[in-house]
């Protein structure tokens, strides 16, 4: 076929990876992108999950967090935001929508993990004498990891895709190929940027299935889907 | 002979504009008629396509593997570079736009029909069974009936989503309102990318609610129950029911 071959041949040359428009210096910012915001939104969800997840609290916002998060297009909160003041500071309008997105599967996850957590137990740990911190720390935390983990695995895959629409709004990353491809209407590039982006996320998810199941406790690996 | 500048909303660049609904309100509607017309092909067509795989994947259990890897791969592909991967199919189309949408609801739909028919309890197939159903009447009567609370709920997740990924169809110009989102962004109309954004929101609820409504009729028999549902928080605190599907969406 014409187009694979000329997708090809884009692939192939080197001009397209080398230089500030190119495949490796958007992968680099797509990746900064991705990992800085996931650290970012899991410093913000991470501990109002567990907190809310231990006291039984706030059970309808966090699950309800998630189906929000939904209905409400990336895409648009991207624009609002790049036309707020906010869109004068570069990267921060991106920086924001990609933490904005990423935090309810980091925050319903962990909620649901943590209040999963078999109540016979915790009563036991109780029993034992154990403090707040401690029952969280060594009992809660550990038995809702399989879920806190799979949180982070949807939120990374989650900011990658978010990444990538950046681009319309001007953002870095690897959705730039794409974008870029689009306004010189040029399907190679467009097709060229589609196949990285795509293997991208399915790399990324893989990584992440992969740490998942090397960070999990043993007695968790089967559990893991 | 030039008129006076206006001085309104519109002159203003406010985020909120009544003159902007007033004077672009064709423009508005024909979005929002796109932006509905392109949700509901893609989803009925996924859905089209969801049905026959599922009961194929639950038929012939080696086709489960495959048909779970391969919506998980589609669903992992971020929608621009989806769109773009269907450029040289159908060029610059609503079509291209209807069928990414339709791969996604179809991943979505897959799973939770498989759960929703995997949930069946085996007493009752077997009580099915033991009435003198055949395998068709079984699945028809029984079996689809048990799994529609699971099926619509995943109805609902791929509805709302499509509402919202059909916005980054601006990208080949059929994204509905996502049109005129990005139209606003070129031309920094406060009003239109608020507004349009808005509608997008709202269509992705008056759907929710549709089919919510839509479940609840075709589902009579657990409503007899629904007083007695266990509160989200109990004295032994647990959860209510895990959410379906972990909260995964597309950006």
């Amino acid at each position: 076929m014409n187009t694979l071959s000329s997708v090809w041949s884009w692939l192939t040359t080197a001009a397209n990876w080398s230089g500030e428009n190119g495949v490796w210096h958007r992968l680099a910012q797509h990746l900064f992108l991705t990992f800085a915001c996931l650290a970012l939104s899991a410093l913000i969800a991470l501990p109002v999950a567990l907190a809310l997840g231990h006291l039984g609290r706030g059970g309808a916002l966090a699950v309800n967090l998630a189906n929000i998060g939904r209905a409400v297009p990336t895409f648009a909160v991207l624009v609002l935001l790049l036309l707020t003041p906010l869109g004068r500071y570069g990267q921060w309008p991106t920086v924001i929508a990609l933490v904005l997105f990423a935090i309810p599967p980091l925050l319903t996850n962990a909620y649901v993990g943590m209040r999963e957590v078999d109540q016979d137990v915790v009563r036991a740990a109780r029993g034992m004498g154990m403090t707040g911190t401690q029952l969280v720390w060594r009992v809660e935390v550990p038995l809702a990891s399989p879920l806190i983990l799979t949180g982070v695995r949807i939120a990374a895959v989650q900011l990658v895709a978010t990444a990538t629409l950046a681009a319309l709004v001007g953002g870095g990353g690897l959705g730039r190929i794409i974008t870029a491809g689009f306004h010189l209407a040029s399907t190679p590039q467009v097709v060229a940027g589609a196949v990285i982006v795509a293997v991208f996320a399915l790399l990324m998810e893989a990584a992440f299935e992969l740490g998942q199941r090397w960070c999990a406790p043993p007695w968790a690996r089967r559990r893991i889907r | 002979m030039t008129a006076p500048p206006p001085d309104d909303c519109l002159a203003h660049n406010d985020w909120i504009c009544g003159e902007y609904l007033t004077t672009r309100r064709q423009i508005l509607l024909d979005a929002v008629a796109q932006h509905i017309q392109l949700t509901v092909v893609s989803v009925a067509l996924g859905l089209a396509i969801a049905v026959p795989l599922a009961l194929l994947a639950r038929r012939w259990r080696w086709t489960l593997g495959p048909v779970l890897g391969i919506t998980t791969v589609i669903y992992t592909i971020p929608s621009l570079a989806m769109f773009s991967l269907l450029l040289p199919v159908y060029g610059l189309s609503a079509t291209l736009v209807v069928i990414g949408l339709a791969l996604y609801s179809l991943t979505l739909l897959v799973r939770n029909l498989l759960a929703g028919l995997d949930g069946v309890p085996v007493e009752t197939k077997e009580a099915a069974r033991g009435m003198g159903y055949g395998p068709m009447r079984q699945l028809l009567a029984v079996e689809l009936p048990l799994a529609l609370p699971a099926a619509m709920a995943g109805l609902r997740i791929a509805t709302v989503s499509a509402v919202a990924l059909t916005t980054v169809g601006a990208i080949v110009g059929y994204g509905g309102l996502g049109n005129l989102i990005y139209a606003g962004m070129n031309s920094f109309f406060k009003a239109q990318v608020l507004t349009a954004s808005v509608l997008c929101v709202l269509i992705a609820v008056v759907f929710d609610l549709l089919l919510l409504g839509v479940e609840r009729l075709l589902t009579p028999w657990r409503r007899a129950g629904r007083t007695a549902r266990p509160r989200v928080r109990t004295a032994g605190g647990a959860v209510g029911r895990r959410p379906l599907t972990a909260s995964g969406r597309r950006g």
